[in-house]
């Protein structure tokens, strides 16, 4: 047993790093911490997103101007921190996200590509950039800190948790939200991970192994 | 554990206007821009000012069938940074990393869409591609996030190195002008009517350009004497997605936090090359972040009026010119820039400054309200 494990909520010592929260949106299905909270059953993605959004009775009109990408990675963030997550703890600047996905906003290119002959739409032209996800989640949450966004194949968890690993031990930041959010046509999975230095309920130690079984089983 | 040191090894400068760095920074001192009026129907129903290849040039000869333009910018721009110096792509200790804003994109113009074209725009097809030209063994890195992708590329590297986990990291931007980027812009009427006037008064919006750079960052002590990267920092405005920060506080934040990642203080910064996209909005924010960051002094530049706002590559190639400035003493002009703007917070450099100075500061915002700040210096 390594003595980070053993640690109790509220203890924080140097150098230890947990994943206090976790949430996913994967095949209709919203779970937080591995537990179920929403199955929408099937459904098109847009309408799903929209059930998801409704569900957990959130009330932030620019949801309805985001892309799929952004709604997904958003309402996966809103859920994560959701009693999760002690703001106040925190300057603006302290909180940072490292996302990845494979398609970058590949969904949403798409659709603005289609309005290109006729008349380009710059709210859908805005859309056309993966790292908007971060801003919306930034903007929701006021979060100021270190930021990025990758594109790999598939969830490289070391190379995240590497990356996590870099800020939060160099005191760039105190807590980070890493993870993967990806969307093409009907395909969608966000897996979300909330990293704090402090020990609380239900937490367990940062790792990428952990990252890798928690997204695998998710 | 103390850290190590990045050292700048070798780079290129891949632009319409030449494909080595030395001859255009050469052209640079001339006053020589790649922007110039374009009147293409297939690009745009309008005429608008870019800088751009030509349209059929191809940039790595005998393989045109496989590559698409964007990686043949990126192995041209790759290959020849790579000539002089002693990197072997194939050691265990070499990472590739890949910044661009969109990639592939252009390949989604007049076709239907497929799984098998959404893989082959996919920004990890590239990669790969491009890995296995040069042999690379380690798995590519690709960054996307906006306008500072590729100062985020050149962060990345300098992380991944300090911490020991890599040797050298040869760092590649790229991005091409297509209908797709243009027309976006002009949705946005971000476009300058004609040449842009970076921190100009009468700055009415940017240029696109197409181009790729590569820089290579290496721990290895041969290199000691060379130019190194020092520090940097990333922020968020938690603003608007697409209108940067109304106070600049945030990039000022960024500035703040990479001279701190650097140990350096203000007065070691010589000069400053800026994201200055001749866009009102992107112009003003950067003045206030400047200011905030006590570092209003400073002989400033913008090199978008010769390479316009090369998206994807413009970090690394803005980079990489001043890297070649604090070498030689010389701090480029800013083209396009002749009047102070009402505020005249900045010492905008209009004419070469000759200056010995020992580090440099680079700044990048873009849309997702996302900002970064490198440091180089002696």
């Amino acid at each position: 047993m390594n003595i980070f494990e053993t640690a109790k909520p509220g203890d924080k010592l140097p150098g230890a790093k947990y994943i206090t929260s976790t949430c996913s949106i994967y095949k209709a299905v919203v779970k937080k911490d591995s537990t179920t909270l929403f199955n929408s059953g099937s459904g098109e993605i847009s309408e799903l997103l929209l059930a998801v959004y409704q569900h957990f009775e959130l009330h932030y009109p620019k949801f309805y101007k985001m892309d799929n990408l952004s709604k997904l990675g958003w309402l996966t963030a809103e859920i994560l921190l959701k009693d999760s997550f002690e703001k106040e703890s925190y300057q603006p600047e302290q909180v940072g996200l490292i996302l990845a996905n494979a398609n970058a906003s590949l969904d949403n290119d798409l659709k603005y590509i289609e309005t290109v002959s006729e008349m380009a739409s710059p709210s859908l032209f805005v859309y056309t950039l993966p790292n908007i996800v971060i801003g919306e989640i930034c903007i929701r949450n006021r979060f100021k800190g270190e930021h990025a966004f990758f594109i790999q194949e598939d969830f490289d968890a070391d190379f995240i948790a590497r990356q996590a690993n870099y800020l939060l031990d160099k005191d760039m930041l105190q807590a980070c939200i890493c993870g993967w959010v990806d969307v093409l046509g009907q395909d969608y999975k966000a897996v979300l991970f909330l990293i704090e230095k402090q020990k609380r309920e239900n937490s367990i130690l940062f790792s990428a192994e952990n990252m890798r079984h928690i997204f695998d089983n998710n | 554990m103390s850290e190590q040191e990045v050292y700048v090894v070798a780079d290129n400068v891949f632009s319409p206007i030449a494909k080595t760095t030395a001859i255009n920074f050469a052209m640079l001192t001339e006053g020589v821009s790649g922007v110039t009026e374009h009147l293409d129907n297939t690009m745009s129903p309008f005429p608008f000012y870019a800088s751009l290849f030509d349209r059929d040039e191809c940039f790595i000869i005998g393989e045109k069938n496989i590559y698409t333009k964007f990686e043949q910018l990126l192995i041209a721009s790759i290959s020849d940074a790579l000539m002089p110096a002693a990197i072997d792509p194939s050691d265990k200790k070499t990472i590739l990393i890949i910044s661009s804003t969109k990639g592939n994109i252009d390949l989604l113009e007049g076709k239907n869409t497929n799984a098998e074209l959404n893989k082959r725009i996919a920004l990890s097809t590239s990669a790969k591609l491009v890995a296995d030209y040069f042999g690379f063994q380690t798995q590519p890195i690709m960054i996307s996030n906006a306008c500072i992708s590729g100062g985020m590329a050149i962060i990345t590297a300098m992380r991944l190195l300090r911490t020991g986990q890599y040797e050298t990291a040869v760092v590649a931007g790229a991005d091409v002008i297509s209908k797709f980027i243009l027309s976006g812009f002009e949705s946005f009427q971000a476009l300058s009517k004609g040449l842009c006037k970076p921190f100009d008064q009468h700055h009415d919006g940017l240029n696109l350009g197409e181009a790729a750079a590569t820089i290579i960052l290496s721990t290895n002590k041969r290199y000691a004497q060379n130019i190194k990267v020092k520090g940097g920092s990333v922020s968020n405005d938690a603003n608007h997605i697409s209108g940067p920060s109304r106070t600049g506080a945030e990039l000022a934040g960024a500035i703040k936090n990479a001279l701190l990642d650097a140990e350096l203080s203000t007065d070691a910064i010589g000069f400053i090359s800026a994201h200055g996209t001749a866009t009102v909005y992107n112009d003003e924010m950067e003045a206030n972040a400047i200011n905030l960051a006590g570092l209003q002094e400073k002989p400033l530049n913008s090199l978008k009026g010769f390479y316009g706002h090369t998206l994807g590559a413009a970090g690394l190639i803005e980079s990489i010119i001043s890297v070649h400035s604090l070498k030689q003493g010389i701090i480029l002009p800013t083209k396009g820039y002749r009047d102070k703007g009402g505020s005249g917070k900045l010492n905008v450099s209009a004419s070469p400054v000759y200056i010995e100075a020992d580090n440099f500061l680079k700044t990048a915002s873009g849309f997702g309200g996302c900002n970064a700040a490198v440091i180089f210096g002696k």
